[in-house]
């Protein structure tokens, strides 16, 4: 391997997972903040160093407001005891939390964060890994995270922790099967699994959901949108429910649980799996404007005036990009303080009954658009009144499993 | 360094083989089991299959392993206790892996009795070659712009960074080769399903019939 390209893949894993460090402390400020305003509260607006304690009069105000609270929440979680109950089981206590946090950590390798930058005739991706699998790798290491929060309710041997555990199990994998389901006509319009060319391809063609430029304004193309906004809201649900985010915080509802999969957690280790919910969020958001909304594309194509490779256009990019994340990271914090959380059976029902099967149809419909051009108008007819068959079908027989109240519960 | 990268996964998925075996805590089992299919996954991953690689973490260590882990987990098993083994047990046990063992001596032997093949490093020349392949199995494509050929053949060209494009392909295979197998494959895993609906709802029925 080059040598550039080694320093720079060094650079490029430094960078970004530290990126992804400060969006999770981001994120705790945003959330304070937001919900603050949202309940019509003040939120933390100031922090001080505590200069009292060391016999100074008065504490230390710092002028930049509320902005150091993260700090000041990681420095309590530090110092706090670490206590860890004598009834636990030991080994998979501790390795719980870590395995909650580094697949969180991993998936953003495949992310470009940016048009590439050209240094030394050298092109470098702005990505850690630019694979050729991005989506599916993605959803790969996040199906491990299920491992983290799943054992941390096993090892804490008792009751609640484990109920919350268990839960999160089953909506996991409940919802992985949406979510996968769900880009499948994505993918199909792009025809490759790369991100880094999915990205390249809506700065040419307009994003995936605003196709105003380029090739992007013929009709197929805005047929196309229908599926391709089914499947927005169908991923972006899903994404909430993998992340284990409020309307689907199941797992750890606090009427119900205490507090879930991490009651008997306290001081880093708790602050272990808080880091990797923000994080799963992080790179939720990342993916759902990478694949929907042009990823790094300023838009409009203005991308392609800029002089393509040069290193203030690279950071320009990137600068957009983390724009569109923190946009989808306040939309997050807004939907968790305004939708109240679900039932459990609501919870699966959503997940088996109206996702998987409304992703599945969905993705017929978007082969029958991409099909249109080589099967012709009565092909497309066809196609279509068998869909509609299959699907009013399908309504019949979901209608017959949700008239039973189900028991399955946990 | 590929090298380096084929032992340590190599070890993980032996490693985790042989933990599998040797712990007496299910959860433990099941976990080294993970482990072991990380391994495996590496392993697919240092030949260029990406696809095979990420689909063993995705259906195996992600889905199969969680719902094993979830059923010992609910059932809430103990701590094997160990057993005695009979004689005609223990000498199958040993005989049957022996077999196998010298069924893959057989095939490496075979292997390195012929000529020794050439592996070519994937590179942007040998990707444009395999792309013109491409063009020439789909007929008269050639003459096509590039923004209307297929999405292989646009990985292969791309002028940046030209990919091996291993999940368009293993489609391309699967699709075109092999298409009338997978129809078969699915008409069997879809009486397979519905087999296991009928058989759970039955006994749904019967249970509120005994009470």
């Amino acid at each position: 391997m080059d040598t550039t390209l080694l320093i720079a893949a060094a650079i490029k894993i430094a960078v970004f997972i530290g990126i992804t460090m400060s969006f999770v402390s981001i994120c705790v400020i945003f959330e304070r903040r937001f919900s603050a305003i949202i309940q019509d509260r003040v939120g933390p607006n100031r922090t001080m160093l505590p200069l009292s304690i060391l016999g100074f009069k008065k504490d230390l105000a710092l002028p930049i407001g509320g902005l150091t609270q993260p700090i000041a929440d990681g420095l309590k979680f530090i110092l706090k005891e670490d206590f860890t109950p004598s009834y636990v089981r030991k080994f998979f206590f501790w390795l719980a939390p870590a395995l909650v946090v580094v697949p969180a950590l991993l998936t953003m390798a495949v992310i470009p964060f940016g048009s590439p930058m050209e240094i030394a005739g050298d092109i470098i991706p702005m990505a850690v890994a630019d694979l050729n699998v991005g989506p599916l790798y993605i959803f790969a290491i996040a199906s491990l995270s299920v491992y983290g929060i799943t054992l941390a309710g096993w090892a804490s041997n008792s009751k609640y922790p484990f109920f919350g555990g268990v839960r999160a199990c089953a909506q996991m994998i409940s919802y992985e099967i949406a979510l996968g389901l769900s880009i499948v006509p994505v993918i199909m319009f792009f025809g490759g699994l790369n991100l880094g060319h999915i990205v390249e391809e809506q700065v040419n063609n307009g994003w995936l959901l605003l196709p105003l430029w380029g090739e992007g304004l013929s009709v197929e193309r805005w047929l196309m949108l229908i599926p391709l906004g089914i499947s927005f809201i169908i991923f972006t649900t899903s994404i909430f429910a993998e992340t284990n985010r409020m309307p689907f915080d199941l797992p750890e509802c606090e009427t119900e649980l205490v507090g879930g999969y991490h009651t008997e957690y306290s001081s880093m280790k708790f602050a272990l799996f808080f880091m990797g919910e923000y994080a799963a969020m992080v790179v939720g958001s990342a993916l759902i404007v990478t694949l929907f909304l042009g990823g790094w594309s300023i838009g409009f194509g203005v991308d392609n005036l800029l002089p393509a490779g040069a290193w203030w256009v690279s950071l320009l990019h990137i600068g957009v990009f983390l724009g569109k994340v923190t946009f989808f990271i306040l939309f997050f914090i807004l939907v968790r303080w305004t939708v109240p959380r679900f039932r459990y059976d609501q919870l699966m029902n959503l997940g088996w009954i109206v996702f998987f099967e409304a992703a599945l149809i969905n993705v017929f419909l978007a082969a029958l658009v991409i099909a249109y051009p080589s099967i012709g108008i009565i092909g497309v007819t066809i196609g279509f009144a068998l869909l509609i068959t299959a699907t009013i079908l399908l309504i019949i027989i979901a209608k017959g499993a949700t008239k039973k109240p189900s028991a399955t519960a946990v | 360094m590929e090298t380096l990268a084929f032992y340590l996964f190599a070890f993980l998925a032996v490693a985790g083989g042989i933990l599998l075996v040797a712990f007496r805590n299910p959860v433990s089992s099941a976990l080294s089991m993970v482990l072991s299919f990380v391994g495996l996954a590496g392993l697919f991953i240092g030949l260029n299959a990406y696809f095979v690689g990420i689909v063993q973490i995705l259906v195996y260590a992600g889905a199969i392993m969680v719902l094993f882990i979830f059923i010992i987990m609910l059932l809430d098993l103990n701590d094997e206790k160990s057993i005695k083994f009979r004689s005609s047990s223990v000498v199958a046990g040993i005989v049957i892996p022996l077999l196998l063992v010298a069924q893959v001596l057989g095939v490496i032997q075979t292997g390195s009795q012929g000529e020794q093949n050439d592996f070519q490093e994937i590179t942007t020349e040998s990707m444009k070659k395999s792309a013109e392949y491409f063009v020439q199995i789909d007929e008269d494509k050639e003459a096509l712009p590039r923004e209307e050929q297929s999405a292989i053949y646009k990985s292969l060209t791309h002028e940046k960074s030209p990919k091996l494009p291993d999940t368009n392909l293993i489609g391309h295979t699967i699709f075109k080769s092999y298409n009338y197998p997978l129809q078969v494959m699915g008409a069997l895993l879809l009486v397979a399903t519905i087999g296991v609906v009928i058989l759970s709802k039955r006994s749904n029925k019967q249970a509120p019939a005994d009470s």
